[in-house]
């Protein structure tokens, strides 16, 4: 991770190369970002699944310190998962507290392996233009 | 780099920026996670047995082997779990663990030293006291990335360190099961059932 991200620098740093490598990187690029998973990339739905691939289950109440969120937010990304059907939500009692727990969906893992190429395939492209 | 007129390179830094979000969200949403709450419990379970045959047992050596084979044991049972747990995640996700282990391991390497000095002053009275000390003082750093609950059990191990110390020596054995079977025990459960295992 490190030595990707000095290359990018380097690369960013460097603007004549940076410029020659527009044609080369920029389909690739292209093509990246239009299969781009709209549902994952925002960045509280894309938390909340990062958290979820991590972590059997997470209370609602754990995500919304971890991710630093409202109640509000939080649920209208939660919902939004739920409907693309990247994770389960399931309700119950603790003693007489309400409890809010999320688990991933098998559809949810393979979302986020895709993003996670997607985005890998992004730098792969911008880098491979580098040689 | 946020100045790059490049469209391209910029698409690139978003890229890199949303991989380290990700992999930053696995890390602290799994700290929650690194202690085993079940392998605590088989932990304290083998503790209780320990701390019955120890004290059944009619010499001060006889008694330290009765320990000291705990301490494998014990030391089995918890890197097995630890392992376990930390396989049944994802591989991008083994920080938490080694941060766990390397933080764990100072105050243990130190109660081990102290062992084998009080072991060769023959003063046994103060073995219990001490393992437990340190025990807790291994647990509260250990879990200074966890969870609360883990330097809360730390922090229970200190006490009982302290109070076995100035207790009369006949407490020992019950102390002993108190701390590395009773806490174990409790602390598992309750870790297992909050934090998934």
């Amino acid at each position: 991770m490190p030595r990707t991200s000095s290359s990018a620098a380097a690369m960013a740093l460097d603007g004549s190369s940076a410029q020659s490598k527009k044609l080369s990187v920029a389909p690739a690029a292209k093509e990246s970002a239009a299969a781009l998973d709209r549902v994952i990339h925002e960045r509280i739905r894309l938390g909340i699944v990062s958290a979820l691939a991590a972590n059997e289950h997470v209370t609602f109440n754990d995500l919304k310190k971890l991710l630093n969120t409202t109640d509000g937010n939080l649920s209208v990304h939660a919902r939004k998962l739920e409907e693309a059907g990247y994770v389960q939500c399931n309700k119950s009692f603790e003693g007489r507290m309400p409890k809010t727990e999320y688990r991933l969906t098998e559809d949810g893992r393979k979302a986020l392996t895709r993003y996670l190429d997607h985005m890998e395939a992004l730098i792969q492209a911008a880098r491979g233009g580098s040689l | 780099m946020a100045v790059s007129p490049n469209p391209v390179v910029n698409l690139q830094d978003h890229a890199l920026d949303n991989l380290r979000y990700i992999r930053e969200t696995m890390e602290r949403s799994g700290q929650f996670t690194a202690v085993p709450g079940w392998g605590g419990v088989a932990m304290g379970v083998t503790a209780v047995a320990a701390s019955y045959l120890a004290a059944i047992q009619q010499t001060p050596r006889l008694w330290l082997d009765v320990w000291f084979v705990e301490v494998l044991v014990a030391a089995l049972v918890g890197l097995v779990a630890v392992w376990q747990k930390s396989k049944s995640l994802s591989e991008r996700h083994l920080a938490p663990f080694r941060k766990f282990l390397l933080s764990f391991a100072p105050a243990l390497v130190a109660g081990a030293v102290l062992t084998l000095v009080l072991y060769r002053a023959a003063d046994y009275a103060l073995l219990p006291g001490m393992w437990l000390l340190m025990y807790g003082a291994a647990v509260v750093s250990g879990g200074t990335f966890s969870v609360r609950v883990v330097p809360a059990m730390g922090v229970c191990f200190i006490v009982l360190g302290t109070v076995a110390l100035f207790a009369p020596a006949g407490w020992s054995n019950a102390l002993l099961g108190a701390g590395f079977g009773g806490l174990h025990i409790v602390f598992g459960f309750w870790i297992a059932r909050k934090f998934g295992g």
